[in-house]
C-alpha cells in the first residue's frame, strides 16, 4: 500500500528527514512515534501530499504520489474543522469538492454521522462541541470520503485520558470493519503500542527502529502483560538518544 | 428579538428626552420643539422628504456596493499574496490619510456635476477601510485551516469560497458599519454642491431658508437612514456569522 524509498526532506536548508524507508501493507497500520521536532509530522504531510520530498519517492498503491490523493483521509492536529460550518457541512465539504451530488452527499454524511454517533450534533458549530465531540467530527470528515488510507497527526493528544482511549477504541473498531490502511503519528507510547501493527521510532529525522506488534487489535490489550512489555521496549528505544539531552540539561543545573 | 426592539425604543426615548431638556432650557428658535418637528416630519415625509432620502440612499448603496466589490478583491489579493502587498501597501498607506473630501471640486470637474462625482468621492473614502480590514483579516487566518483545506483536496477557488471569504466576512461587516457612518457624513457635505435631490441638500436648504422645523425633519430622516442601514448589517451578521457569536460566548 505504502512504499517510501530513500526519502529526504529539508525545511529552509535544515534537514528534517533523512533517508526514510518504509513499507506498509494494505489493511495494516503504522504508528510513528518520536519526540516533538523529530520530523514525524513532516513525514505525515509528505504522505498526505501536502509537502513534496527533496529526494526519494513515495508510492501509494504502486502509484507515485505527486499531490493530494482523492482517497486519502487526513486528520490534522487541532482537528482542522472550519468554525463557520456546521458539523454537517464540515463533513459534506470534502464530498462537495470531489463533485458529489446533493443526494449522494446527504446519504454519505448522514451514515457517517450515525456510525460515529454524532447525528444529534449535525446542526451545531464546532465552537459548541467538546474536545471529544470535535474529534469525532474530524474522524467523520475523513471517513465520509471512504478513504483507503487514513493519515492522522497526533489526533488525540488534546483529549483527556478516558476520551482518548474511547477514541482509540473507535479507530480500531472502524478499522476492523472498513479495513483501510492507516498511519498514525503520535508522541504517546501507549497510543503507538495500542494502534500500530508496526511501530516506527523516529529520532532526529531518521528511523531508529521498526517494531512489529503481534498483539495488535487483541481484546483487552491494555490489560495484558505484552502491552506493557512493548511500551517498555519503545521507551528504551526512544530514550537512548534522549539520555544525551538529559545529561546536557543536568550539566546546566 | 423582543428585547432588541425594546433597546431601540429606549434609545429613542432618551434622545427625545434630552432634546426636550435642551428645548426648554435654551430659549432660542434654533432648538425647535420635538413635537412640532415630529408633526412636520410626518406631514412632509411621503411627498417631500422621501425623494431626497431615496436619492441619498441610492448614492450610499451604490458607493458601498462598488467599494465592497473592489475593496474586498484588492484586500483578498494583497492578503493572500505578500508580493502584491509589497507594491500595493505603500500606495495604500500614502493615499489613505489624504482628506479625499478636498478633491470634490476635482471630481466634479472630471466626472461631472451629477451623481457620479459624489459616488466616486464616497468610494475613495470608503474603500481604504475595506481593503485594509480584508487584508488583515486574511493574514490573521490560522495556517492550520489552510493545511486542513488542502488536505481535503481544495483548489485555489475552493479555498477562497470555503475558507478565506467566510473567515474575513465578520471583519468586513465591522468595516461596513464604520464606513456607513463616515459615508453619511461625507455625503451630507457632497450633497451641498450642484444637486437638487439628496437629504444633505434638503437639510442645508431648509437651514438657509430659516425653516428649522424642516431642517430637523431632515436630520431625523438621516438618523433613520443610518439606523436601517445598520440594522441591515445586523441582519447579515445574524444570517452568516452566527458561528462567531458562539465562539465569542465560549471564550
Amino acid at each position: 500500500m505504502i512504499e517510501v524509498k530513500d526519502l529526504d526532506f529539508a525545511y529552509q536548508k535544515e534537514e528534517v528527514l533523512k533517508n526514510i524507508n518504509l513499507e506498509v501493507k494494505k489493511g495494516e497500520s503504522l504508528a510513528v512515534i518520536g519526540p516533538s521536532g523529530c520530523g514525524k509530522t513532516t513525514l505525515l504531510y509528505l504522505l498526505a501530499g501536502l509537502e513534496q520530498a527533496d529526494r526519494g519517492t513515495i508510492k501509494i498503491n504502486s502509484q507515485l504520489l505527486t499531490g493530494i490523493r482523492d482517497r486519502s483521509g487526513v486528520i490534522l492536529q487541532d482537528y482542522g474543522l472550519f468554525p463557520w460550518k456546521t458539523v454537517y457541512n464540515n463533513l459534506a465539504l470534502g464530498l462537495k469538492i470531489r463533485g458529489a451530488v446533493g443526494r449522494e452527499i446527504k446519504a454519505k454524511v448522514n451514515s457517517a454521522l450515525k456510525r460515529l454517533k454524532i447525528s444529534e450534533l449535525k446542526d451545531k458549530y464546532p465552537a459548541e462541541l467538546s474536545g471529544g465531540q470535535k474529534q469525532r467530527v474530524a474522524v467523520g470528515r475523513a471517513l465520509v470520503l471512504a478513504p483507503d488510507l487514513l493519515l492522522m497527526d497526533e489526533p488525540f493528544s488534546a483529549l483527556d485520558a478516558l476520551t482518548r482511549e474511547e477514541m482509540q477504541n473507535l479507530i480500531l473498531e472502524i478499522h476492523a470493519r472498513e479495513s483501510f490502511t492507516y498511519v498514525l503519528v503520535t508522541h504517546d507510547i501507549a497510543e503507538a503500542a495500542f494502534l500500530g501493527h508496526k511501530i516506527a521510532v523516529i529520532k532526529e529525522g531518521k528511523i531508529a527502529a521498526v517494531l512489529e506488534n503481534p498483539h495488535f487489535g487483541e481484546k483487552d490489550l491494555r490489560e495484558k502483560e505484552e502491552f506493557f512489555e512493548l511500551q517498555k521496549k519503545l521507551r528504551n528505544l526512544m530514550s537512548l538518544k534522549a539520555e544525551g539531552v538529559d545529561k546536557d540539561e543536568k550539566a546546566e543545573i | 428579538m423582543k428585547k432588541q426592539k425594546f433597546d431601540s425604543l429606549y434609545a429613542l426615548l432618551l434622545i427625545v428626552a434630552v432634546w426636550y431638556l435642551l428645548y426648554f432650557s435654551i430659549d432660542s428658535a434654533i432648538i425647535s420643539s420635538p413635537t412640532a418637528v415630529i408633526k412636520v416630519f410626518t406631514a412632509n415625509f411621503g411627498r417631500e422628504i422621501l425623494p431626497h432620502l431615496l436619492m441619498s440612499f441610492y448614492r450610499i448603496t451604490a458607493a458601498v456596493a462598488i467599494s465592497l466589490i473592489l475593496g474586498v478583491s484588492i484586500g483578498l489579493l494583497t492578503g493572500m499574496h505578500p508580493k502584491i502587498d509589497r507594491y500595493l501597501a505603500p500606495l495604500i498607506y500614502l493615499l489613505y490619510p489624504i482628506p479625499k473630501i478636498a478633491f470634490l471640486p476635482v471630481f466634479m470637474l472630471l466626472f461631472g456635476l451629477g451623481d457620479l462625482s459624489k459616488i466616486i468621492l464616497l468610494i475613495v473614502i470608503v474603500i481604504f477601510q475595506i481593503i485594509v480590514t480584508t487584508r488583515d483579516g486574511v493574514r490573521s487566518i490560522d495556517s492550520k485551516y489552510f493545511a486542513s483545506a488542502r488536505s481535503l483536496g481544495m483548489d485555489r477557488l475552493d479555498i477562497y469560497r470555503h475558507l478565506v471569504l467566510p473567515a474575513v466576512f465578520p471583519g468586513i461587516l465591522t468595516a461596513l458599519r464604520i464606513t456607513i457612518g463616515t459615508s453619511i457624513a461625507v455625503l451630507f457635505f457632497a450633497e451641498n454642491f450642484a444637486v437638487r435631490y439628496g437629504i444633505g441638500y434638503y437639510i442645508m436648504n431648509s437651514w438657509s431658508m430659516v425653516n428649522y422645523l424642516k431642517m430637523y425633519s431632515g436630520i431625523i430622516a438621516v438618523s433613520l437612514l443610518g439606523y436601517f442601514l445598520f440594522k441591515g448589517i445586523d441582519l447579515l451578521e445574524d444570517k452568516f456569522c452566527s458561528w462567531q457569536k458562539l465562539s465569542d460566548k465560549k471564550a
